[in-house]
């Protein structure tokens, strides 16, 4: 029997419609089936082998003994010389430290624990609850101090915020929460890491909610450690006129799933979705994507690259739909993979389901090996095998980390894939 | 001084013998080419020497200089000295021209590679603009070739081989390339197999020796004169020594797709 119960639910802190909402979390949540590989959104997915009963809270004394920059992990990828608004670390879902209040105040926006914010009750779950399932609703259960980044109407946040989550506690499960908010024609980028050192089971929710002609970047850096799990579930809603780019790095875990909902609810909206995947060894990622076009004129363009060597495997499925009123929608959706080695194994499912005649839509996919064909050329150039396929895979995962949101942080990334790569095909030499 | 010499090489593809028998031996500084119909294996030839995958050597040898290149994997033949100047040069999407060439083993020097790549670029009226931008995506297919010849400039190698040289190329490309690779033989002794259907190329790349390539092997050789030869009267000379393929059945496009279910 696991230890996620009602009566641990309400053991945790805050005031009382947070107290609440987390019980009636966790009725639901003791009231509802696990799923299981049968359900579409879990096929392939690794979930048949999560013993929850393995984990227990993570009790918060990890973070009170924490030092100031907890989450700063030498593995970590960092922004180089990028202008920075602020810097909040969070431990096993708790917040440890905010740098830069100064900076966040002077332009009106708040970052720190969603209870001391204006308006608190109804910023949780105001976008995450129309895609609940059952790790959200554990969230919603066990999420011991929510974190918001509120931007009001009209602020222009020139520097990443940047929130670096920290799973310190071996075998615990923790449950961060960030809710990120931008006004009406506001601006912000947020960088959000997740890491971990050790084994640990990480259910973070993300909420997105881009006001009217608002612009968000939001880049998820997960570098989990290959003993962690992660199930996590990213939720976007846009408005009108709104953009938001919304990009995930995922390097780390042992199992680790991201859902990605994006919800264009007004006219105008749109949507660039991306990621850059690797997976070595025996990891397992999985992603799931949404895109929903509930208003007319809506735009998402969804590009997922990944690459798996070793015995790794990844899973893709995406749905895009469009709603009887989105006329005029153009939605795109395009995942590739690279197989490194025969032993890896890519899924890769996309899915369409449209209810207006006036859209523009497609869907492309693959998974295949490196092409023999450029490696031949490059070493018709004297390049040498390994070296040819290292530039080939990195040059793969180019057109996508061009693109990411952080400016700052692609080196980074290129370093970090690159370092992977070299370590697998040197073990595999 | 370089030496090329191809002996008895056979080579199949999928099981179907494509070259049957090549000799062939040029020398430092030598153009040498390659003339036959389609289909006649010569591309084999080039992509054989190279060391492309897909192809199994059924026999024979491919010497440079005495070392035996059959056998090696294509980046140690490049580094001993080959190049392959390709028909249709492959896009290497996220690649730059300059990481590329950086890690060739064919240049050592580093940071040089950069100035020779601008060098080369000027020389042969390839825009320098292509230099930072992934390897041949999104260029014409002359561009591609004068890629191709800016390569064999900064790679310097002692042996190229040129298959179809100016498919792609309009007239002043093929100048610009001809002469580049022409001057490399005179000034630094490159030995060149080209490969050709046409002698179009030889206006700028003008050959020692013409060899007419048919069935898989080299059925003539003579001077720059068997060329004109062959550009009057074709290869039907040589082409009976071609098996006889085999008659595919006629299917009529605009058919009844289903008569063969009928019969």
């Amino acid at each position: 029997m696991h230890q996620f119960t009602v009566d641990a639910a309400r053991s945790l802190p805050g005031p009382r419609w947070l107290a609440e909402r987390r019980s009636a979390a966790a009725e639901r949540f003791a009231a509802a089936a696990p799923p299981t590989t049968a359900a579409e959104e879990w096929r392939y997915s690794a979930i048949a082998d999560l013993d929850l009963a393995s984990y227990r809270p993570a009790n918060g004394a990890a973070t009170a003994a924490a030092p100031d920059r907890p989450g700063a992990g030498s593995d970590v990828i960092g922004i180089d010389g990028a202008p920075v608004t602020a810097v909040v670390d969070v431990v096993d879902g708790r917040v440890a430290a905010v740098d830069g209040i100064d900076r966040l105040s002077a332009a009106g926006a708040y970052v720190g624990p969603l209870t001391e914010a204006a308006g608190a009750e109804g910023l949780l779950g105001s976008v995450s609850d129309g895609a609940s399932d059952y790790f959200t609703v554990l969230n919603d259960a066990f999420a011991p101090a929510p974190l918001v980044v509120d931007v009001p109407d009209g602020a222009i946040l020139d520097g990443v915020i940047v929130v670096r989550h920290h799973a310190r506690e071996a075998g615990a499960a923790s449950f961060p929460r960030l809710v990120v908010r931008v006004g009406r024609a506001a601006q912000a980028t947020v960088l959000d890491v997740q890491h971990s050192g050790g084994p640990a089971l990480v259910v973070p929710v993300v909420e997105l909610d881009v006001g009217p002609a608002g612009r968000l970047g939001y880049l998820n850096l997960q570098q989990h450690d290959p003993r962690a799990w992660q199930i996590a579930a990213h939720t976007a809603r846009v408005e009108r006129d709104a953009s938001l780019v919304a990009a995930s790095v995922a390097l780390g875990g042992g199992y680790a799933r991201t859902r990605a909902d994006t919800r264009l609810v007004g006219r105008g909206a749109g949507g660039d979705l991306l990621s850059v995947y690797f997976g070595a060894g025996d990891q397992i990622l999985d992603f799931r994507t949404y895109q929903d076009h509930a208003a007319p004129d809506t735009t998402s363009n969804l590009l997922y690259k990944g690459a798996v060597g070793d015995s790794a495997r990844s899973v893709y499925t995406g749905l895009i739909r469009v709603r009887p009123d989105a006329r005029g929608t153009n939605a795109f959706q395009t995942n590739r993979n690279l197989k490194l080695s025969d032993d890896a194994w890519a899924e890769s499912v996309p899915n369409l389901e449209i209810e207006n005649n006036d859209v523009r839509c497609s869907h492309a996919s693959a998974v295949g090996p490196v092409d023999p064909d450029q490696v031949f050329y490059l070493e018709s150039r004297g390049v040498p095998t390994p070296v040819a396929e290292r530039l080939i895979v990195a040059g793969f995962f180019d057109e996508v980390i061009d693109a990411l949101p952080v400016r700052s942080i692609t080196d980074g990334v290129r370093r970090a894939l690159s370092v992977k790569l070299n370590q697998m095909l040197s073990q595999a030499a | 001084m370089s030496t090329l010499v191809i002996e008895g090489l056979r080579a199949s593809v999928a099981g179907r013998e494509i070259l049957t028998g090549v000799d062939l031996e040029v020398a430092a500084g030598e153009v040498h080419a390659v003339m036959g119909p389609n289909g006649s294996g010569k591309s084999t030839l080039a992509h054989v020497i190279a060391g492309r995958h897909g192809y199994d050597v059924l026999g024979g040898s491919v010497r440079l200089d005495g070392t035996e290149l059959l056998g090696m994997p294509a980046w140690r033949r490049a580094e001993a000295g080959l190049f392959l100047a390709m028909q249709y040069p492959t896009e290497v999407p996220g690649v730059s021209l300059l990481d590329m060439l950086t890690e060739s083993a064919c240049t050592a020097e580093g940071a040089a590679v950069a100035e020779r790549m601008r060098e080369e670029a000027e020389r042969i009226g390839f825009d320098e603009k292509f230099l930072a931008r992934p390897v041949n995506v999104d260029l014409s297919g002359g561009e591609r070739k004068r890629n191709e010849a800016l390569q064999l400039g900064v790679l310097k190698p002692v042996f190229a081989v040129v298959d179809e040289l100016d498919s792609g190329l309009d007239v002043d490309a093929l100048r610009f390339v001809g002469d580049r690779i022409e001057d490399a033989t005179e000034h630094d002794g490159l030995g060149v197999l080209a490969i050709t259907h046409s002698s179009r190329v030889f206006d700028h790349l003008r050959p020692d020796a013409v060899h007419v390539f048919a069935g898989g092997r080299i059925q003539e050789s003579g001077g720059a004169e068997l060329a004109e030869e062959l550009e009057a009267e074709g290869y039907e000379r040589w082409t009976p020594a071609l098996p006889e393929p085999e008659a595919a059945p006629f299917t009529d496009p605009f058919g009844d797709p289903f008569a063969d279910l009928l019969t």
